[in-house]
């Protein structure tokens, strides 16, 4: 009787199993993954934080230098206008700390790449290329557009990022950093899985 | 024995962290430090370090940051955690110090929730978050040029409606700089012993479990 059970089950779970594994090329697997190990890479971030807590007096934080950025833009443009508002009152809009460390990050990356031998050059990421057609240009960018609006607004209403909130917030117990990292999380994964598996 | 000094009382009212300052607010002033020319060639340099290991860790790629959404590439979960664990134990330990002022971000429940599963949405459709998205145009891919311009666009969104959003939702369920010690009550060393074995026992689990 149990064979029996094992076998029905067994028929009927293992082709839909199958049947839900993703296109060649969809799956994250079929590309390169990182230069060196995530733990030593994570240890090594751990410690950089530690630096800019002592050096500084900051926690790292990318979405502030974004805001900060579209704040100048604003100012050039709509001066009065951006200096009435709140979130400008409070956070200046000019080239801060948060900003430089926006443009180090691009360089460092860049560092990084070439001298490992992985400089992409490449408009459509090959994983969304397999997924969308390779010259899916202009849903590429759309995406990528609308994605970030939603991204930073959400940052700016959750008060961090995933450094800010995932790493510096989460690393310093705070209750709403580990909140919104694991509401960062439910988000993604819904999204990811509607937009790559079905 | 210094709590034999204190009444029962007081004991019992005395918040466990009450003794550790949280820093103060996270605005700006015009004399504030951070605006002098050191403190830009800092963020400089800290930020080439940032770029340099996000891009070795692997995830300034694509890929690699939709593999974590899909539950296929787990490098994300490994590195944040690593970080984490590492940072605690480094940040708390120069607290003791007095080396560090913590910042302890406000925890709003309504503003963090519904702020994070916007991010997380926006997330995966850009498929680099902010610190990523810049490693990511560093190392060539310049489709993140649409995802930094979008950034900055949603944060100028966000700017717009902030008096508004600072007078509704982010009043909900506003409950300061609130730590997970004060959420358990307990003392913060006792946490720590008890929270750095747990971040430890997910990360090997999940080194088990996971493919990459």
């Amino acid at each position: 009787m149990k064979t029996i059970i094992f076998l029905g089950f067994a028929m009927t779970v293992i082709p839909s199993l199958l049947a839900t594994i993703p296109d060649v090329g969809t799956s994250a697997l079929d590309y390169s993954g990182a230069a060196w190990s995530p733990y030593l890479v994570g240890a090594l971030i751990g410690v950089l934080s530690m630096f800019t807590f002592y050096f500084s007096d900051k926690p790292l934080g990318a979405s502030t230098g974004y805001a900060r950025v579209a704040g100048m833009i604003g100012n050039w443009f709509f001066p009065k206008h951006t200096q009435s508002l709140k979130y400008y009152k409070d956070n200046r809009p000019a080239v801060d700390w948060e900003v430089m460390l926006v443009i180090g990050a691009i360089v460092g990356a860049f560092i990084a790449a070439w001298q490992g031998g992985e400089l992409t050059g490449e408009w459509v990421p090959a994983m969304w290329g397999a997924r969308f057609g390779d010259d899916s240009f202009g849903m590429r960018f759309g995406a990528a557009l609308v994605g970030g609006v939603i991204m930073a607004f959400g940052a700016r209403l959750a008060g961090g990022c995933t450094s800010g909130h995932g790493i510096s917030g989460a690393l310093q117990l705070a209750v709403g950093s580990w909140i919104a990292v694991i509401c960062f999380f439910i988000g993604g994964i819904a999204t990811a899985l509607l937009m790559y598996r079905f | 024995m210094a709590i034999a000094t204190e009444s029962p009382n007081k004991a019992f009212d005395k918040s466990p962290l009450e003794s550790v300052d949280k820093g103060g607010p996270d605005k700006d002033s015009p004399t504030k430090k951070e605006f002098s020319i050191k403190q830009l060639i800092l963020g400089a340099t800290f930020g080439i370090v940032f770029g340099f290991l996000l891009q070795k860790g692997g995830v300034a790629k694509y890929h690699v940051l939709l593999g974590v959404l899909l539950l296929e590439d787990f490098t994300v979960i490994k590195i944040m955690m690593t970080a984490i664990v590492v940072g605690t134990i480094g940040i708390f330990t120069m607290h003791s110090m007095g080396l560090v002022k913590l910042h302890i971000k406000p925890t709003r429940y309504a503003a963090n929730i519904i702020g994070g599963l916007l991010f997380g949405v926006g997330f995966a459709l850009l498929g680099y978050c902010p610190g990523t998205g810049a490693a990511a145009l560093g190392q060539g891919n310049y489709d993140a040029i649409f995802g930094v311009v979008g950034l900055m666009a949603g944060s100028y969104l966000f700017a717009e409606m902030s008096d508004w959003l600072s007078k509704t939702v982010l009043t909900w369920g506003d409950r300061g700089k609130l730590m997970l010690p004060e959420l358990v009550a307990m003392p913060l060393l006792t946490f720590l012993l008890i929270w750095i074995p747990i971040l430890c026992a997910v990360l090997f689990f999940v080194d088990r479990i996971a493919i990459r």
